[in-house]
């Protein structure tokens, strides 16, 4: 980290800030367009059932209607990743949240009017909510396609090593059963869609996508429109997590709804319809084996999973592939064996949500390494220790590490919370800890994992970076303007960027895997460079200089080792451009990154390069009431460099929370399918009075391939915080809780158990 | 309809209303003041929050027609004559916005508080707005903005 830096490594205020905190900024929820209509969806009352019949008569004749829809009017056509998924649907209902109609009128209570006016026969079909129940022979059938309700393409097995040797020249060898809930991501602001088109037939959808060339094309082919007459831009939105990473079929149903009334329609959910209809964290049963030496030398883990789907497969039906790379690649671990069933049930299907099954991965093994550890008599963070992954280590997955903090993020996470002084020590408070490994360098799921950038500078040196990026709120804006004001040499104020519209960004994969800063950061350090490069061509041509010789800095242009005798940049893109052979300052950017797609046995690296963390908790448990309270989290993170010191606190409080979100208190719960607490009442987020003291503690590792050194760093702050708290529980009152959320309940019952014993 | 008349952001405004509409949907449908969110139409989350005679209020709940003849401060309304006011400047100055749904219902709350107590201690602060959610920032850097402005 020689290099001078000036706007790399700044804690530069996001550059939408000024605008949120007026209220300024135009949310989709806020967007209206003249003569807009407003859709309402209509939802099945059953889990399971056949549809006999669906009247619409009387809500189309409600004045103030405008259009009612049904399966019959779209395509018969099956959305979502495993293109299992009708948009209306016409058959039968495989869950509760299934759209079966939907309504466009003058305004919402008009809509929600007609909804009830709406009349539908069912019959009930026995439904299944259980996984394990629903790929047992004879359970209900969900779809005629999957008749021992299991997704094939997600049923996987993988290994390295050989996990029997393994475990017979372990000395000590353990297996649970853990299981993880429904989670959801609960955006503050909820999904929306507007559609509008123009006379000659061009769609225009303002979404809340994070993935708008994915969502353009999924467009295209429910709703049978060309792609070149669709124009995909990004609303503002509150918030993301996943929760918008695919196309769901309320948003072709918006856009049904616009073509068949000729208006603009808008869709926004209400907070029950979110709870409801938008996609959950899918919840897991694990069965974990894993054996070491006596010296604490990790040896065999087998892992064998079934994951709750849903009905229906999003994008979050393959989160066993992010899965498999931590139980493969989390510590050295000569023998694993992994193997996987994703089941559908008449549950609300399950999707990507921030980690993308990451967390589910890391509870299981960073449990198991707390009890191992114990059974062991070794102290859990030395275990940890001597099993950490190191720069260089390539693991039997093909995981390629480069840059690695894990072991400095072990030790002084342990340091914050003075986990010498108080491990393993009498009374009723104790510490824990648990790790994590997460694609930090993008993730090559897809055949191209890259991402365009353009660089356009004006005659007055303001500064323009389109980038096909898309910022949720989490402040990439603000990162990819320090990272082309650093590779340019202007002032961050004088770059704007404009991200997520389709017929004018360049095109990226999207917002997921936590790429952002990677990939779209280098795309625009690129483009950068190459405007940077035209700049001081023009300006060496200008003052009859060579151009070897010549830098910007600050926005000026001199000659090297000459800093004070400078001349404004935007002079000299300006003299590029008033000449008879001029041209403008246009520059572009494209980076895909140096990796591989898996092969047959999901080996490869997929990823540049990869992030570690690892977060140590302290805990009090009252042993009279059962309840934990969360005392301090250390969170240390290895993020390569932080582009933006503040932004990336703020990644880290912000997963810190919904982490102990998941360990502590959130849990959809979903009773034969129904969901009982679609509200902020019954569903419990951490508040202000919840959250413990976090030290967030920022590891640099100065990653080759990052832009400045950069490496993703978003998901990880949520993924190893809930085992955590579980293992401090464990240090402090010798119970072991092994499902989520750590309630009151199970810690007395624990505690009551132990009693017995 | 009826007639509603109340000061809204230091400024007399009056407009006919449906008897049974929410203060929120009147600033924000009628009025255009779309600065103040509703997340959740249910009280439970704060989002809405604007600040009635001063005092913090999730307007989703409440009667547009409880505003008659009264005070209504809506984020708009926070800054003036230009200028921020010293509870914006902080949540910019420290990364306390990310998505930014909350962001109008905090600061509101957090106006309310430091009306009534201009230098509240952390623990007060996060009582303050433990009736707002936030699913970004984990509240650090909110609490620790609101404590910036107060030490102002």
């Amino acid at each position: 980290m020689s290099e001078e830096l000036f706007y790399v490594g700044r804690r530069v205020p996001k550059l939408d800030a000024p605008a949120k905190v007026t209220g300024q900024v135009v949310y989709g929820h806020d967007m209206k367009l003249p003569r807009m209509l407003h859709g309402k969806i209509l939802r099945s009352e059953h889990a399971h059932a056949r549809i006999l019949n669906i009247d619409t008569s009387r809500a189309k004749a409600l004045p103030g209607v405008k259009a009612v829809i049904t399966a019959e009017d779209i395509p018969e056509i099956k959305i979502g990743w495993a293109r299992d998924h009708p948009v209306l649907k016409s058959g039968k209902v495989r869950s509760m949240r299934d759209e079966i109609a939907a309504v466009a009128a003058v305004d919402v209570d008009t809509a929600q009017e007609a909804l009830e006016l709406i009349k539908v026969e069912y019959e009930e079909l026995p439904g299944v909510f259980d996984p394990e129940e629903a790929i047992k022979p004879g359970a209900p059938i969900i779809h005629e396609e999957a008749p021992d309700n299991i997704q094939e393409k997600m049923r996987q097995s993988y290994f390295h090593g050989d996990v029997h040797q393994g475990f017979a020249e372990s000395e000590v060898v353990i297996e649970d059963r853990l299981r993880l809930p429904f989670v959801t991501h609960c955006c503050m602001g909820t999904c929306f869609c507007l559609a509008s088109f123009s006379p000659s037939g061009d769609l225009t959808v303002w979404s809340s996508t994070q993935m708008p060339f994915l969502y353009q094309r999924d467009l295209s082919m429910a709703l049978g429109i060309p792609a070149t007459k669709i124009r995909v831009i990004k609303a503002t939105m509150g918030g993301a997590f996943g929760s918008k990473l695919d196309m769901y079929p309320f948003e072709p149903i918006c856009i049904l709804l616009a073509q068949k009334t000729g208006r603009p329609v808008r869709i926004t959910f209400t907070r029950e319809e979110e709870f409801i209809a938008s996609p959950t964290r899918q919840p897991v049963i694990c069965d974990i084996k894993s054996g070491a030496k006596k010296d604490g030398t990790l040896m065999a883990r087998q892992v064998s999973m079934i994951l709750d789907n849903g009905a229906y497969s999003s994008w979050g039906a393959t989160t066993p592939l992010v899965m498999m790379q931590s139980i493969s690649s989390l510590y050295r671990v000569p023998n694993v064996k992994y193997d996987v069933v994703v089941a559908y049930t008449n549950n609300p299907y399950s999707g990507a949500m921030r980690g993308y099954g990451n967390p589910q991965a890391t509870f299981v093994i960073e449990c198991h390494m707390d009890m191992l550890a114990h059974e062991l008599g070794m102290d859990p963070m030395q275990f940890r220790l001597k099993n950490a992954n190191q720069p260089g280590d390539v693991t039997g997955q093909g995981v390629k590490i480069t840059t690695c903090g894990l072991t400095e993020c072990i030790e002084r996470a342990a340091d914050s919370v003075s986990w010498v002084e108080k491990q393993a020590k009498p009374g009723n408070r104790g510490v824990g800890m648990a790790a994590m490994i997460h694609v930090g360098g993008g993730a090559r799921i897809y055949p191209s994992d890259g991402c365009g950038s353009t660089v356009k500078v004006d005659d007055y040196g303001k500064v323009t970076l389109v980038t096909g990026s898309t910022d949720m709120g989490q402040g990439s804006e603000t990162v990819l303007a320090q990272i082309v004001a650093e590779e340019l040499g202007v002032p961050v104020e004088n770059v704007t960027v404009i991200n997520t519209d389709t017929d004018i960004t360049p095109w990226d994969v999207g917002a997921h895997a936590s790429r952002t800063t990677f990939i779209a950061g280098n795309s625009a350090r690129l483009a950068a460079a190459d405007a940077k490069g035209q700049i001081l061509e023009a300006a060496a041509q200008n003052i009859g200089e060579d151009v070897e010789d010549l830098d910007m800095k600050d926005g000026k242009i001199f000659r090297k080792g000459e800093p004070e005798e400078w001349i404004p940049f935007a002079k000299m893109v300006r003299s590029k451009h008033f000449r008879p052979d001029g041209d403008v300052i246009l520059a572009k950017g494209w980076y895909e990154p140096p990796t591989e797609r898996q092969d047959k046995e999901f080996r490869g690296n997929i990823s540049a390069t990869y992030g570690f963390a690892a977060q140590a908790v302290e805990v009090e448990v009252d042993t009279e009431t059962g309840e934990v309270t969360v005392l301090k989290i250390a969170a240390a993170h290895d993020v390569g460099r932080a582009i933006n010191p503040m932004a990336v606190e703020g990644q880290i409080h912000g997963g810190v929370s919904m982490g102990l979100g998941y360990g502590l208190y959130e849990e959809l719960v979903v009773q034969e399918g129904e969901v009982l607490n679609p509200n902020f009442a019954d569903y419990a987020l951490p508040t202000a009075l919840d959250m413990p003291p976090i030290e967030s503690i920022i590891i640099e590792t100065d990653d080759p391939a990052g832009p400045f050194g950069a490496k993703g760093m978003a998901e990880p702050a949520c993924i190893p915080t809930a085992p955590a708290i579980v293992n401090a529980v464990y240090d402090a009152v010798g119970v072991r809780i092994r499902d989520l959320p750590i309630t009151p309940e199970k810690v007395l019952n624990a505690l009551k158990e132990k009693e017995a014993r | 309809m009826v007639s509603l008349t109340m000061t809204l952001n230091g400024e007399e405004v009056t407009i006919e209303v449906r008897p049974d509409a929410l203060l929120v949907d009147v600033l924000r449908d009628q009025l255009e003041l779309t600065g103040t969110k509703e997340a959740c139409g249910e009280g439970e989350c704060g989002a809405c929050t604007v600040l009635l005679d001063g005092e913090p209020v999730t307007s989703c709940l409440v009667p547009a027609l409880k505003a008659q003849g009264r005070e209504v401060m809506t984020v708009e309304g926070l800054a003036s004559g230009g200028e921020l006011h010293p509870l914006q400047k902080a949540f910019i100055e420290h990364g306390a916005v990310q998505c930014g749904y909350c962001t109008p219902g905090m600061l509101m709350s957090a106006k309310a508080l430091l009306d009534r107590n201009p230098h509240p201690t952390e623990g007060e602060i996060r009582q303050a707005i433990s009736g707002n959610l936030c699913r970004c920032t984990g509240y650090v850097k909110i609490v620790e903005a609101i404590k910036a402005a107060s030490e102002d």
